[in-house]
């Protein structure tokens, strides 16, 4: 095979290869790794009961939170597209709010509501047996990545051309047949994209099940981690968490395979007429005013409740330190995430062809696996290879890069396609180099996608726990180490304001998400792809 | 032939303040006969289209077709029970069936083999045999177009309704598909509607025409009847250029600013006439007549287009292509129709001018 022109620059070639690299090397090793293992010690580890019992586990919770995510967000996504009922664009933001609070702050907050020692044994003398186990990560989980479902079929109900629903009437089927079989089929795609999002964040999650004490993958790998430390049996949980992880996106692949309709006209030309509720608008406005409740209310109320009632002064100067670690891990790798993407996206738009392509594929890669089995790599990897860098700054700064590169890619690419490529033509006209026109001509209108990047990266590094749990130094206490750590020994108070401070990032995480999409969506341009990409950070 | 379709005093309010969209609307469809609703956008052709279909409601005012009333002030018969056929701008294909599934889907109360063996027969009909298996998006815009015609005529509706149903293909095929469809229609029988704001179409499509403007129906006519005799300013503007004369009518001649002409009908007094520029030509001036001066001359091929300037006032002309006057030369314009009187309705602009509408 010969390298293509623009992989011959160094600009190219060492930004792809550092991504290629730091993405599949550790994948790999952790392989090899495995594969140490002999046939009777493999027999022993995993064919074993408990492998049977995690993956049991594992699925149940998956298809469980995929069932309460879909009716919560089916409703809420027909409510809000396809009525007349008033206040749906406030209904719109609250289907997407409950973004703001990551599995592992629900996690703490339905802790700190329910048993003997929580909010409401403690304000009402109600004892509500305590939260946990199946029920509590079920909640918990479905209550947070809903959103990604609700996003993605109220896109779809929103996208519907009507002419199909009034074709369908006019050849004789009455409005209930008409949804069954012309509106469902089509939101096929948006519920397989919705589920692939929330199958990986279910997969992917470490507090909400570690909290829960529900025995996953993810959970027995942090146990193993934990306690004995066999680093082979670790590996293969972890490639066992990898496997689930590609069924799932080959499952999505398979679904989706035929299914990518095409329509002629790009947007609809007029809004469906919308179903008037009547008196049935009294149960949707319950359903909403119980979603409030649960996924936005009851957060706030509790962390409010815990700050006020309890030893919270003691954290608050602990506090400061742990926000300024956090910004110490991940503003550099916003930073290096965002020059990473740079070259990425520009050769997936300018330069498309199967190299680009499979650059891209590689950093999605790095985005869906498990952050648990890639730090669980990256440790491996580094303490045989280079024992220095183990527990580093660096490292974590390089493992959050590395995992939130596709969320630094869609703005920079999404920029690109608005830049004219005719305008470093016309640089190089006059002249410059590839470089000098790039930097010119286009880069200037890049700024705003790039800041987007680093802004998308900062706030998910800010948030992030799984990859901070295993890579951070040692005694490098974070924010959302905290609330984890204070969670786990039931010091509710103590970890409130950490919540507080997460809620307030993932906050500003969802605003910009929401700026970018509403964006996105007046320009009407190609890069659609990019929203379910973004939707898919936790 | 009795009327299949009736409308009459058809009125619809978006909002119950706002003007009536379509107001006091009245006409009737023979059987078999394709019938156009032809007027600007905004006008409410396509509102009274989905009046007509059952996706609106009237506020006023009963629409009957083959003698079930669709809807009248007490009565609005949902669609799926009107027996209406619907064609849209876009095709409305459902993507996730193919093609023959898209046209077996309004096919109901059958058995599977004969919903095949009809929906194969329905794409026979409209040229498409052969593609059964396709996806929708796999198909040019006219094949879409033409299974969208056999989904809706699969089911033998008593009306099909069509919604701009050629303005999404570019301009050749649009006038192959739309003789296509239009010979398909008349060989199955079909009694249709259409819906458009492009003249030609609508011309060479209807049977009868009816010129829309702001809710109401200003002139209903064969294609040659509204384009030879438009009523209005407005039914001659729409329907292609044309030359407005202020003259001053006396029976069946009047004295305009390009002499004595005949008129197509009796008048009296200030009048203002129409004259088609293919209604007029050129020749040489006699020797001391008051001749006019070519301003531009365009060779288009099958035709020219003159710009004549005579006494400030500027005529537009097409002749034949072998017209031999260049700009500049001095001409004079004969009238080879009689001049259209329109009815006085308040003039917008004095037309000090012949204005060449769009």
């Amino acid at each position: 095979m010969t390298l293509q022109t623009p992989y011959r620059r160094w600009y190219f070639w060492l930004p792809a290869l550092l991504v290629v690299l730091g993405v599949t090397v550790p994948l790999g090793y952790l392989l090899a790794r495995a594969a140490q293992a002999d046939l009777a010690q493999l027999d022993a580890l995993v064919w074993r009961a408990r492998t049977w019992h995690l993956f049991v586990n594992t699925t149940l919770l998956g298809m469980g939170v995929l069932a309460v995510a879909t009716l919560l967000a089916f409703p809420l996504a027909w409510l809000t597209t396809r009525t007349d009922l008033r206040g749906r664009r406030l209904l719109t933001l609250l289907g997407v709010l409950p973004l703001a609070v990551p599995g592992y702050v629900m996690a703490y907050v339905l802790l700190a509501t329910t048993g003997d020692y929580g909010t409401l044994a403690r304000l009402t003398g109600l004892g509500v047996p305590r939260l946990g186990g199946y029920p509590g990560a079920l909640v918990a989980l479905s209550l947070y990545t809903f959103p990604y479902l609700f996003l993605n079929l109220r896109a779809a109900l929103a996208g519907l051309d009507p002419a199909l629903e009034e074709t369908a009437q006019s050849l004789g089927y009455t409005p209930v047949q008409v949804f069954r079989r012309v509106v469902l089929p089509q939101l096929r795609p948006a519920f397989y994209a919705g589920a692939l999002l929330v199958g990986l964040h279910v997969l992917g999650d470490f507090g909400v099940v570690s909290l829960m004490r529900f025995e996953t993958f993810s959970y027995a790998l942090y146990l193993q981690y934990n306690a004995s430390y066999d680093r082979i049996y670790a590996a293969w949980l972890a490639l066992m968490l990898l496997v689930m992880t590609a069924s799932v996106l080959v499952l999505e692949a398979r679904l989706l395979r035929g299914l990518l309709f095409h329509r002629t006209g790009a947007v609809p030309a007029r809004a469906a007429a919308p179903a008037e509720l009547g008196a049935w608008r009294w149960p949707a406005y319950g359903f909403a005013a119980l979603l409030t409740l649960a996924a936005v209310a009851l957060p706030v109320l509790t962390v409010g409740y815990w700050m006020l009632h309890s030893d919270a002064a003691s954290a608050w100067g602990d506090l400061g330190a742990a926000l300024g670690r956090s910004v110490l891990a991940s503003a550099p790798a916003a930073g290096v995430a965002a020059v990473l993407a740079l070259p990425l996206a520009y050769l997936s738009v300018r330069r498309p062809s199967a190299a680009s392509r499979g650059l891209e594929r590689i950093a999605y890669l790095g985005y869906a696996t498990p952050p648990l089995a890639f730090a669980l790599a990256l440790i491996v990897f580094t303490l045989a290879t280079v024992p220095a860098v183990y527990q580093t700054l660096g490292l974590l700064v390089f493992a959050y890069a590395m995992h939130f590169l596709a969320e630094a890619i869609g703005p920079v690419r999404s920029a690109l396609y608005q830049a004219p490529p005719r305008l470093e033509e016309a640089a190089r006209g006059l002249g410059r180099t590839p470089l000098r026109a790039f930097f010119a001509a286009t880069f200037p209108l890049l700024r705003g996608g790039l800041l987007v990047s680093v802004a998308f990266v900062f706030l998910s590094a800010m948030k992030e726990l799984p990859l901070t749990f295993l890579l951070s130094p040692i005694g490098f206490e974070t924010l959302a180490l905290g609330v984890w750590g204070y969670s786990n020994e039931a010091l509710f108070g103590r970890a409130a304001p950490y919540a507080l401070a997460i809620i307030l990032f993932s906050a500003a995480f969802v605003g910009l998400l929401l700026s970018q999409e509403g964006g996105a969506a007046k320009r009407a341009g190609p890069p659609a792809k990019q929203g379910a990409a973004l939707t898919a950070s936790g | 032939m009795s009327a299949l379709l009736t409308v009459t005093g058809l009125t619809k309010r978006f909002a119950p303040a706002a003007p009536p969209v379509v107001r006091e609307l009245g006409f009737a469809v023979e059987e078999g006969e394709i019938f156009a609703l032809l007027g600007p956008s905004g006008c409410g052709k396509t509102t009274t289209l989905r009046l007509v279909g059952g996706f609106e409601r009237a506020d006023a005012g009963r629409v009957v077709l083959g003698g079930t009333v669709l809807c009248a002030p007490d009565r609005h018969l949902p669609p799926e029970r009107r027996e209406v056929g619907l064609v849209f701008q876009d095709y409305a294909l459902f993507p996730h069936l193919s093609v023959l599934e898209n046209v077996a889907f309004g096919l109901r109360g059958l058995g599977r083999k004969e919903r095949a063996v009809q929906a194969r027969e329905a794409l026979r009909l409209v040229g498409l045999a052969g593609y059964e298996d396709r996806a929708p998006h796999q198909l040019s815009g006219g094949q879409q177009q033409r299974v969208a015609i056999a989904r809706s005529l699969a089911p033998r509706p008593r009306l099909l309704l069509l919604d701009e149903p050629f303005s999404n293909l570019d301009a050749l095929l649009r006038q192959a598909t739309r003789q296509e469809i239009r010979a398909v229609l008349k060989r199955q029988g079909m009694t249709a509607v259409l819906v458009t704001h492009d003249q030609e179409e609508a011309l060479s499509f209807a049977d009868r025409v009816a010129v829309m403007r702001n809710g109401q129906i200003e002139q209903v006519g064969t294609p040659e009847a509204i384009y030879h005799a438009p009523r209005t300013l407005f039914v001659a503007q729409f329907l292609g250029r044309t030359n407005l004369l202020l003259a001053e009518a006396d029976g069946r001649e009047a004295e305009t600013p390009l002499g004595r002409l005949r008129l197509d009908r009796a008048a009296a007094g200030s009048v203002l006439l129409s004259l088609r520029p293919e209604h007029l030509t050129l020749e040489a001036p006699a020797p001391g007549e008051t001749a006019g001066r070519v301003v531009e001359r365009a060779f288009k091929g099958h035709d020219i287009t003159f710009r004549v300037e005579m006494d400030g006032i500027e005529y537009l002309i097409h002749t034949h292509n072998r017209m031999p006057f260049q700009p500049e030369d001095a001409v004079r314009l004969r009238a080879l129709e009689p001049a259209v009187v329109l009815e006085s309705q308040p003039v917008p602009v004095a037309p000090a001018e012949a204005v060449p509408s769009p």
